[in-house]
């Protein structure tokens, strides 16, 4: 393969200037975060010098002028949720209730044909299937794995490895085990899965394509990546029990399986509410594993990837948004609770 | 906490300050091409002339090494017009060009497919309607029922460009020679061969339909050309535009027809395994085993002679050729099926307008046609200058006036049956479900 760097050049100039824009935006910003502050704080500290100097009561912190500055921050940020989310959420809504071409008002129309066509109540189950299965597995997982190897020789090590999944995209997880599940009809078995089959005497089998079986293969991959969040955010929380309780109850003399439901599990809930809800929001959006492994083929499909072929392939823009602003209306919930949760928790 | 200390936050200020302003200094260098007008080989793009430095994008699906040839088959047209032309290819692009017309980023032309997604785009105002010189060239240059696919409502907006045909079977020419097999010229004789090879062992045919996002289109191919074959161009134009319901008892025939090879489990899948293994065999592989030795037969379009890995000859006497997918139906002629690209404009800006004229023109066609692995219904292609013997047969055909010429049927249905349902359906047909219920899915979902 020849590499001509002069004909490459355009390129690597072209990296450049992505190089330095990032250090100028990025470098801009952390000044920014640095310096304005400081000299806040410096003024500040000159005018308490002052003030303690001439025998003045001490100045009262000026709160207007704080919330200036809080507004300065929160500006861009409200300005682009605006842009990139509230407002595409009501076009969005809007659009659901319009026809394909998003020209004439069909009211409800596309939200029937959701829950009557057979295809799409199909990936509303396998939805539902995805939500219940992923977030309790993958939890579950989590939780016994950071139990078991809590305080344990080879902690570290045992942990990144059920880690190390997170650090591969949702795509190239859906690769690898698209590699587990392969099969081939004649000779030599490529995929893992089929090759312990045969070698335990058994006929290979085209295993994504056998409806509901394969979605339960997806959603291993899925546990796959995710179980390491559960395990390390757990675990985390584990370690954060303060060591007097944990003293006490071994004085009381309790098994481990009460020091399990009756320390760890209270004193961890938090936590482990905080994974749940993380990983059902994840789960309801879970888009790239269904389209790399089966594109939604043999029964497989979601509501999100379903959304993306609707809208976006088949030219059904109704059908698609209103795909859409169901999946929306199934967050919010789960995300009122996670809010009322951590209310609660300040308060309490 | 603080980040930096007091007096590094000068130099760092500076720091930054200055490499952003040094950015932007080397941006300002302009390389300006030289205009060769007025050269003697720039005598053909005489008529382009008067828009040196103008800019032109186009967009569309063709990627890597035949984007590079499409570079290559307009160069000489931006030297000497000093028009340049902004490529970009996107494996994604039926499903974001829609995304980019209606946010307003829509290119100056695209290279469409699907004669479906250019009524989509015409319906709802988006398209230019082609402007007077690229019209009389494209109504000089292509026959007019490829013209047909590129009209809506009466309003030319696409002028095809390439082209492809799929009405072929592949095979290896070296083991039909070996066996003592002949080219079937007939159904009939279509099916004694595949049991004569079934018999000795090797499985006749192998398919495969998976194709990422588009799982299922190989399998609609295969429909189509029976369609066309059991009930003539009548009914399948009657099947496209959905005179007639998709699951009509003709068309229930037709598929169930296709089924007698697709899922004969004697006839498949060489190599591969069952029938089943057609669904997630990738469709660029499924042929493969023809030069093997595996299977014997694959029926896909002229374009699957790239596929072929480096090495392999294809030619009539060579490890693999195609041979015309036979007809049925004697009395409905000799019918074929094929595909192609339409450009259409969505500005119709004088350099856009030129670049569209050119495309239809003598002076590109040849020079594509030149670069290899191209084929196109543009009857001004002159066919010396077309050199792999399976793109000469498949201009050869497509140049043929008496043939009965077919565009891809799902490429012409609304994308929501076309490239969805339709393709889906397959899977599902292929995978097991019957035909009757397969049709009646993909015809409740045609509104």
């Amino acid at each position: 393969m020849e590499f001509d760097f002069a004909e490459e050049q355009p390129k690597f100039l072209m990296l450049m200037y992505g190089l330095i824009a990032f250090v100028v935006v990025v470098g801009g910003l952390l000044l920014l975060l640095d310096v304005v502050p400081a000299w806040f704080a410096r003024r500040r500290e000159a005018q308490l010098v002052a003030a303690s100097a001439s025998g003045a009561p001490l100045p009262r912190r000026r709160r207007q002028g704080e919330g200036l500055f809080a507004l300065f921050f929160l500006l861009p940020t409200l300005l682009l949720l605006t842009v990139g989310l509230v407002v595409p959420a009501i076009r969005t809504t809007l659009l659901s209730f319009m026809d394909a071409g998003s020209t004439n008002w069909v009211g409800l129309r596309n939200y029937g044909w959701m829950f009557s066509d057979d295809s799409i109540v199909r990936v509303l189950i396998n939805t539902l299937v995805w939500v219940v299965l992923v977030p309790l597995i993958a939890t579950g997982f989590g939780l016994i794995y950071a139990v078991l190897v809590d305080k344990a020789r080879f902690e570290a090590v045992a942990k990144s490895l059920i880690f190390l999944p997170m650090a591969i995209s949702f795509v190239g997880a859906s690769i690898i085990w698209k590699f587990v599940y392969a099969y081939r009809g004649e000779g030599d078995q490529i995929g893992l899965l089929n090759q312990i089959v045969v070698s335990l005497g058994g006929e290979p089998k085209q295993w994504l394509l056998e409806s509901p079986l394969n979605t339960l293969l997806l959603i291993v991959i899925m546990v796959w990546i995710q179980a390491g969040f559960a395990m390390v955010v757990l675990s985390a929380a584990i370690k954060a029990i303060p060591g007097d309780i944990v003293e006490a109850a071994r004085l009381d003399g309790v098994s481990p399986w009460q020091m399990f439901w009756q320390i760890t599990m209270p004193s961890i809930r938090p936590a482990l509410i905080v994974v749940v809800v993380t990983l059902t929001i994840a789960t309801l959006k879970v888009f790239d594993i269904v389209r790399t492994a089966t594109n939604g083929n043999y029964d497989t499909s979601v509501i999100a990837s379903e959304m993306y072929n609707q809208a976006f392939r088949y030219g059904q823009n109704g059908q698609g948004s209103a795909l859409a602003v169901f999946l929306f209306i199934l967050v919010i919930p789960v995300v009122i609770y996670q809010i009322r949760n951590l209310r609660q928790q300040r308060e309490g | 906490m603080a980040v930096f200390t007091r007096p590094r936050q000068a130099f760092v200020i500076a720091g930054v300050l200055g490499l952003a302003l040094s950015a932007t200094a080397c941006g300002t260098g302009d390389d300006k091409k030289s205009n060769n007008a007025g050269s003697a080989e720039c005598a053909a793009y005489d008529k382009y002339e008067g828009h040196d430095g103008k800019k032109v994008s186009i967009y569309a699906s063709i990627r890597d090494a035949e984007a590079d040839l499409l570079r290559n088959s307009w160069k000489s047209f931006e030297d000497c017009t000093g028009i340049e032309i902004d490529y970009e290819g996107n494996a994604e692009f039926e499903a974001q060009l829609p995304v980019r017309v209606d946010g307003g980023n829509a290119p100056d032309l695209a290279f469409v497919p699907q004669p479906g997604l250019v009524k989509r785009f015409a319906d709802a105002g988006k398209l230019k309607s082609l402007g007077a010189d690229t019209k009389t060239m494209a109504e000089q240059n292509l026959p007019a029922d490829w013209l047909k696919y590129g009209t809506v409502n009466g309003t030319l907006y696409g002028v095809p460009l390439g082209a492809n045909v799929k009405s072929f079977v592949w095979y290896s020419p070296k083991l039909f020679k070996e066996k003592g097999w002949t080219v079937p010229t007939s159904w009939d004789d279509l099916i004694k061969l595949s049991d004569t090879i079934a018999a000795s062992g090797i499985k006749p045919w192998c398919a495969g339909i998976e194709s990422g996002d588009a799982t299922g289109w190989p399998a609609t191919d295969w429909i189509e050309d029976v369609i066309l074959r059991t009930q003539g161009p009548e009914v399948y134009d009657q099947w496209t535009t959905h005179a007639i319901p998709f699951n009509d008892p003709r068309i229930v025939d037709a598929v169930n027809r296709a089924g007698t090879i697709l899922k004969n489990e004697k006839y498949m899948n060489g190599g591969f395994g069952g029938v089943k293994s057609i669904g997630t065999t990738a469709f660029g592989e499924a042929g493969l085993p023809v030069t093997t030795g595996k299977c014997a037969m694959h029926r896909q379009a002229s374009f699957y002679a790239n596929q072929f890995p480096e090495g392999t000859k294809v030619a009539e006497d060579g490890d693999a050729f195609a041979f015309y997918f036979p007809a049925i139906d004697t009395a409905k002629g000799k019918p074929v099926l094929g595909a192609g690209e339409f450009v259409v404009g969505y500005t119709d800006r004088p350099e856009v307008q030129a670049v569209q004229t050119y495309l239809a023109s003598a002076e590109y066609v040849n020079s594509r046609a030149k670069l290899g692995n191209w084929v196109t219904a543009n009857n001004k292609l002159d066919i010396a200058n077309v050199a792999s013997p399976i793109d000469k047969l498949s201009v050869q055909i497509l140049q043929d006036k008496s043939g009965i010429f077919r565009f891809d049927g799902s490429d012409l249905m609304p994308a929501a049956v076309g490239a969805g349902t339709f393709w889906k359906g397959m899977v599902e047909w292929i995978n097991g479900k019957d035909t009757a219920s397969v049709l009646q899915g993909i015809e409740s979902s045609w509104k």
